[in-house]
């Protein structure tokens, strides 16, 4: 009997990847981006590549002002905060970007986390605690499930959108337990969004807290780029809204709206909030001034959704199978037979200089490997012909399309 | 219902999940005889709580490998 050692529970992920990287393709999983030319653009093994899996949907990485901002508050304040928030980590950028928030979502209070993945694991593990149940979408994104996972709360999954299934669990609680229902906007995987409106009713009727993750919505989705629930016009009913710098806001961290007339307590409860280092002065510079502008995006906002309708249509008249029936994010996901061919699209993709995102099981619903595009505001429509061009020929390379 | 109504009714809940036909005692295991994935899991903790109204959380979940304790899980939480 040969000793194992404390690695043996990752064998059938090992074994995935040999397996994978066994058939010959490229690891999809270990790209390096070696020059970034603009917030679409980059050069990929020598190759000028476009980027079609960035979730950078407002395109505001390289944007002048933002830059600009960035870099006065790297010379005024330095590289790093070397502290938390809660004690020597809070300059007057951080002050500044959730006051940013704040006007951006018409809120009372605004919390900023290091990452988006931190919001999701304090804010839940925080407000939900012994005895507490949590009722969310089975397809909730990682960061929702690990904090479900680090606090103490009964954790209570319903189908996917299933509007009945989440009313009959609510309506299980015991009475006198406390509630909270954890939605998303849009759901990354799919790109399909949640019906909202009619969600949070019932969950208010039920006597539940409402947190909505709009990661994947803010600044395109809805009138002013609040969100789906802004679209659906139910954002007031939201107790808790989760967000994120790293996707339209274009840099990195997370953070938590909300009108709770206690909500400022959360800074001193929270512990991935408190035990970590605040966000460089660089980064909330760049933050709040890119939110700032995303409240006058009106007209970036209506070419991406131009761009998305496009790149829908077109993928779907080629024959790909999509996620969506019709658009109804910035994410298009094509369905991939299996992982072996949906690596080897990857590649002959990568090979035409466009690159998407491959995502597989677990993070994929229904154990389905998908090739994620997630478009633009500054991708431009000749850009987005190129792309529906390059698909079609990669899909007839790796044997997605029939021969043409 | 009794342990063995709630037992009868669990069996019968499971024969659409059990594609290979194993034969169900108390001591069978969920992911090891029966090879119930995480989707398998959803689904079946799903009918079950419909059949039964109730709520089994996954920290519930978590705590049950076999069918027998499932059965005694239902009789507890029918109350």
């Amino acid at each position: 009997m040969s000793m194992g050692d404390l690695f043996d529970k990752f064998a059938p992920v090992i074994a995935m990847r040999e397996g994978l990287l066994a058939s010959g393709v490229t690891d999809p999983f270990g790209l390096v981006m070696e020059k970034v030319i603009s917030p679409t653009v980059a050069v990929c093994n020598g190759r000028e590549t476009i980027l079609l899996g960035t979730y950078n949907y407002m395109g505001m990485t390289f944007d002048p002002d933002v830059i600009d901002a960035g870099k006065r508050a790297l010379d005024d304040f330095g590289s790093g905060t070397t502290g938390s928030r809660v004690l020597n980590g809070t300059y007057a950028g951080h002050k500044a970007v959730e006051a940013a928030l704040c006007e951006f979502y018409g809120m009372d209070h605004a919390m900023v986390f290091s990452t988006g993945y931190q919001a999701n694991l304090g804010i839940i593990s925080t407000i939900a605690g012994k005895g507490d149940y949590i009722v969310l979408d089975i397809d909730s994104h990682a960061s929702i499930w690990d904090g479900c996972k680090m606090g103490d709360a009964e954790v209570v999954p319903f189908k996917h959108n299933d509007i009945e299934a989440m009313e009959k669990r609510l309506k299980r609680i015991p009475e006198g337990a406390g509630k909270l229902v954890v939605l998303e906007g849009v759901y990354s995987m799919m790109g399909d969004i949640a019906p909202l409106k009619e969600m949070i009713a019932i969950a208010k009727a039920n006597g539940a807290m409402v947190l909505v993750d709009e990661a994947h919505s803010m600044g395109f989705i809805g009138p002013n780029g609040r969100g789906v629930a802004e679209d659906q016009g139910c954002l007031e009913d939201v107790d808790f809204v989760i967000g994120t710098f790293s996707k339209s806001v274009g840099t990195v961290g997370g953070f938590c709206v909300s009108n709770h007339p206690k909500f400022e307590i959360m800074r001193l409860v929270c512990r991935p909030y408190v035990f970590t280092a605040s966000l460089p002065p660089s980064v909330v510079a760049t933050a709040a001034t890119s939110v700032r502008k995303l409240m006058h995006a009106g007209n970036k906002r209506a070419h991406l959704w131009e761009n998305s309708r496009t790149l829908h249509a077109g993928l779907k008249a080629k024959g790909f199978q999509l996620g969506t029936e019709t658009p109804q994010s910035a994410i298009i996901s094509v369905i991939m037979p299996d992982l072996e061919r949906g690596a080897a699209m990857w590649e002959a993709l990568m090979h035409e200089g466009l690159y998407v995102n491959l995502a597989r099981p677990p993070a994929t619903p229904a154990g389905m490997t998908l090739l994620r595009c997630s478009l633009c505001a500054e991708h431009s429509a000749e850009q987005v012909q190129q792309i529906i061009g390059m698909f079609e020929r990669a899909g007839r390379a790796a044997g997605i399309l029939p021969q043409g | 219902m009794d342990r063995d109504a709630i037992s009868q009714r669990i069996a019968e809940l499971i024969a659409p999940f059990n594609k290979k036909g194993v034969a169900i005692a108390d001591g069978t295991t969920f992911a090891g005889e029966l090879e119930f994935d995480s989707l398998t899991v959803m689904d079946f903790v799903a009918a079950i709580e419909d059949e039964f109204d109730i709520i089994i959380s996954m920290n519930q979940q978590a705590e049950i490998e076999t069918y027998g304790q499932l059965v005694d899980a239902v009789v507890k939480l029918q109350g």
